[in-house]
C-alpha cells in the first residue's frame, strides 16, 4: 500500500523541493534589490491569504474584514514602537491585540454564516479602517505612523532587502508548515467537516461554534503576524491598508489560486503582488488587466489555479497515454495477441 | 430500565402544532418502531429528542438523566446516535474518513491541531472495524461520491454504531432501497446486540413489523396507539389512520 502512496507524493516532493531550492537562492539569482523587495511582499501575502484561506476554504466562511486584523497588527507594532517600546514586546502585543480583535470579529460574525457572516466580518473591518482614519489622537489618522527601525533578531540587521527577505521566508515557511499540518489534523477534519455538514456535526458530538471561533482565531493569528511583516517591510501604515479594497485583494488572492489548497493562496498571492509592483510599471491601467485575468480564471478554472491546473495537467497526461495503449491495437491487432507474444505454449 | 422516557413533549412551529404532548417510554434494549402518515410528526419527534429542536414543552430522560435542556452534541457523548431519512454524509471525503469523522466526534482529538490524523492508526483501526460489521471495508478508501445508495445508508449505519451508542434513532434507514439492499440493511440492524436500544420510524411495512418489538402509531403529533406488533396491527385505528382500510 505505501508504494503507490509514495508513488502518488513523489512530483509533488520533487515540486517542493525545487520550490524550495528557488525560493533559498532567489536573492542570488534576482540580484535587483526591487525584486528581492517584490518577492518579499508576495512571501507576506501569501502569509496573509493563507490565514484567510484557514477561515475560506477550510470553514467555508468568507470573510471580508481580515483587512482589519492585518492593520491591527501594524498599528499596535508601529505605536508601540512609536511609543519607545522595543521590537520583541511591540510585536508581542501587536500579535496579543490582534487575538483579542479576532476573539471580537469572531464572536460577533459567527452569529451567522454565508452571506451573513460576510456582511458582519465587512462591517466590523470597515469600523476599523473607519477607526485608523478618523481617530487621528491615535492613530495619526490619514498621516499614518512611521516605523524607523527595523528589529534586528539574534543580532541580524533585517534592515537590507536581503536580510529582510530570508526573515520573510522563514516566516512564511513556518507558516505553510503549521497550515500544512493544521488541514490534516483531526482539527482540520473537524473544520471540513463543519464546512461541509454543520448539522451533521452537531449530531455527531462536535461544537461546531468553538470549531469555527478557534479556526478564526488561527486565521487571526496569522493575519496579525502577516501585518507585523507588512509594517516592518514598508516602516509605514495608514488607514488604507485596513480598507476595504485590502481585505477584497486578499479574498481574490485566495479565490484565484484555489481555496481549501496550501499552494493556491501563495500563486493568487504572487499573481496580485506582481501586478502591482512590475506589470503597474508598463502598464497604466493594470488594475484592468489585473480585473481580465480573475475574469479568465473564474470562467476558465472556477476552481482557481492550482486545481485547475491540476485538473489540466491529469486531462493532458491521460491524453498523452491513451494513444500509446490503443494505436497498436487498432492498425496491428495480431501483433498484441498472447499468441504472438509468445504468451500460449 | 427505562432508556428513553418522553413526557408529555411539545413543539409549534408558528401556529401549527406538529407535537402535542407525546408520552413515550422505551425500555434498555427495545426495538421501538415509530409508524404514522406522513406529516404526522415523526421525523419532528426525532428531532426534539436528539435535541437538533428545542420542545415547547415536556421532558426527555435518556437512561434516567433529564437531557431535555442539554445541547444536541452533549447528547450525543451521553450515549445517543441517530441516522437522517435524507443522507447526511461528507460527500467530498472517502467512506473511511466518514467513519472516522463519526469517531473523532467523541475523542478529545478532535481539538488537536498539532497531529497527522493520517497518522491515528488506533482511530483508523477502529473506523475499519466499524466498516467490517456493514461488509464496507473493502471499499474503506472509495470516495463517498462514487458509492451506491445503498451502500450510503450503510455508511450512516457504521458511523451511528461507531459511537458505540446506547441508544440508536434510524429514521427511515430503508428508504430508498433496493430488495437486495433492504435484505442487507435488516441482517445488519437484526445484528445489532440488545444492549443497545433502537428506535426506528419506517413506512415500509414489510421490514418494520419483523423488526419491532412494540410498536407507536403517530397521528398529527399525538400517539393515537401503541403495544404490541399484533396489538397495534390489530387496532381499528390504526387501519384507519395509517393501513387504509
Amino acid at each position: 500500500m505505501s508504494a503507490p502512496v509514495t508513488r502518488r507524493a513523489a512530483p509533488g516532493v520533487a515540486l517542493l523541493v525545487i520550490a524550495l531550492a528557488l525560493l533559498a537562492t532567489l536573492p542570488a539569482w534576482v540580484g535587483n534589490a526591487y525584486y528581492i523587495n517584490v518577492a518579499s511582499q508576495i512571501l507576506l501575502f501569501a502569509v496573509f491569504a493563507l490565514a484567510l484561506n484557514v477561515l475560506v476554504g477550510y470553514g467555508g466562511l468568507v470573510s471580508l474584514g481580515h483587512a482589519g486584523l492585518f492593520a491591527v497588527a501594524g498599528y499596535t507594532t508601529a505605536l508601540m514602537l512609536q511609543a519607545g517600546q522595543g521590537h520583541l514586546a511591540a510585536d508581542v502585543a501587536a500579535v496579543g491585540v490582534t487575538l483579542v480583535v479576532s476573539a471580537v470579529f469572531a464572536v460577533l460574525a459567527l452569529r451567522a454564516t454565508g452571506i451573513g457572516f460576510l456582511m458582519i466580518t465587512l462591517a466590523l473591518g470597515q469600523i476599523l479602517w473607519g477607526i485608523a482614519y478618523r481617530w487621528a489622537n491615535l492613530t495619526n489618522g490619514d498621516n499614518g505612523v512611521n516605523v524607523s527601525t527595523r528589529p534586528a533578531p539574534f543580532g541580524i540587521s533585517l534592515a537590507g532587502a536581503q536580510s529582510f527577505y530570508f526573515a520573510t521566508l522563514v516566516v512564511f515557511l513556518l507558516a505553510l508548515a503549521t497550515m500544512a499540518l493544521f488541514v490534516r489534523s483531526p482539527f482540520g477534519a473537524s473544520l471540513r467537516g463543519a464546512r461541509d455538514q454543520a448539522r451533521r456535526m452537531t449530531a455527531l458530538g462536535y461544537n461546531v461554534w468553538l470549531i469555527r471561533f478557534l479556526a478564526f482565531l488561527f486565521s487571526g493569528f496569522w493575519s496579525g503576524i502577516a501585518g507585523i511583516l507588512f509594517v516592518y517591510y514598508n516602516q509605514f501604515i495608514s488607514p488604507q491598508i485596513a480598507a476595504l479594497q485590502t481585505s477584497a485583494e486578499v479574498l481574490l488572492m485566495v479565490i484565484s489560486g484555489g481555496t481549501a489548497t496550501l499552494a493556491g493562496p501563495i500563486v493568487g498571492a504572487a499573481i496580485v503582488v506582481i501586478m502591482k509592483n512590475v506589470v503597474s510599471a508598463y502598464v497604466v491601467r493594470w488594475n484592468m488587466v489585473l480585473g481580465l485575468i480573475f475574469v479568465a480564471i473564474i470562467t476558465f478554472m472556477p476552481e482557481g489555479l492550482v486545481p485547475g491546473s491540476a485538473r489540466l495537467w491529469r486531462w493532458a497526461w491521460r491524453r498523452a497515454k491513451t494513444p500509446q495503449k490503443t494505436a497498436p491495437q487498432k492498425t496491428t491487432p495480431q501483433m498484441t495477441t498472447p499468441a504472438s507474444r509468445g504468451d500460449r505454449p | 430500565m427505562t432508556a428513553l422516557l418522553v413526557t408529555r413533549l411539545a413543539k409549534s412551529f408558528g401556529g401549527l402544532r406538529v407535537t402535542k404532548g407525546v408520552d413515550l417510554a422505551v425500555e434498555a434494549g427495545e426495538r421501538r418502531l415509530i409508524i404514522g402518515p406522513n406529516g404526522a410528526g415523526k421525523t419532528t419527534l426525532f428531532n426534539l429528542i436528539t435535541g437538533e429542536i428545542s420542545p415547547d414543552g415536556g421532558s426527555i430522560r435518556l437512561f434516567g438523566a433529564d437531557i431535555t435542556n442539554t445541547p444536541c452534541r452533549r447528547r450525543v457523548h451521553l450515549g445517543m446516535a441517530r441516522t437522517y431519512q435524507i443522507i447526511t454524509l461528507f460527500p467530498r471525503d472517502t467512506i473511511l474518513r466518514n467513519v472516522t469523522l463519526a469517531l473523532l466526534g467523541l475523542s478529545t482529538l478532535r481539538w488537536n491541531p498539532f497531529v497527522a490524523l493520517d497518522l491515528q492508526h488506533d482511530l483508523a483501526a477502529r473506523a475499519h472495524a466499524a466498516l467490517a460489521r456493514v461488509g464496507l471495508d473493502e471499499i474503506a478508501e472509495r470516495p463517498l461520491g462514487e458509492t451506491s445508495y445503498g451502500e450510503r445508508r450503510r455508511v450512516e449505519i457504521a458511523m451511528a454504531m461507531a459511537q458505540s451508542p446506547r441508544l440508536l434513532l434510524l429514521d427511515e434507514p430503508f428508504a430508498g432501497l433496493s430488495i437486495d439492499e433492504r435484505r442487507d440493511v435488516q441482517k445488519l440492524l437484526r445484528a445489532i446486540p440488545r444492549d443497545v436500544t433502537m428506535v426506528m420510524i419506517e413506512h415500509n411495512m414489510d421490514v418494520a413489523l419483523d423488526f419491532a418489538d412494540r410498536i407507536t402509531l403517530l397521528h398529527f403529533g399525538e400517539v393515537i396507539v401503541e403495544g404490541t406488533r399484533a396489538e397495534v396491527v390489530a387496532d381499528p385505528r390504526t387501519r384507519e389512520v395509517y393501513l387504509g382500510e
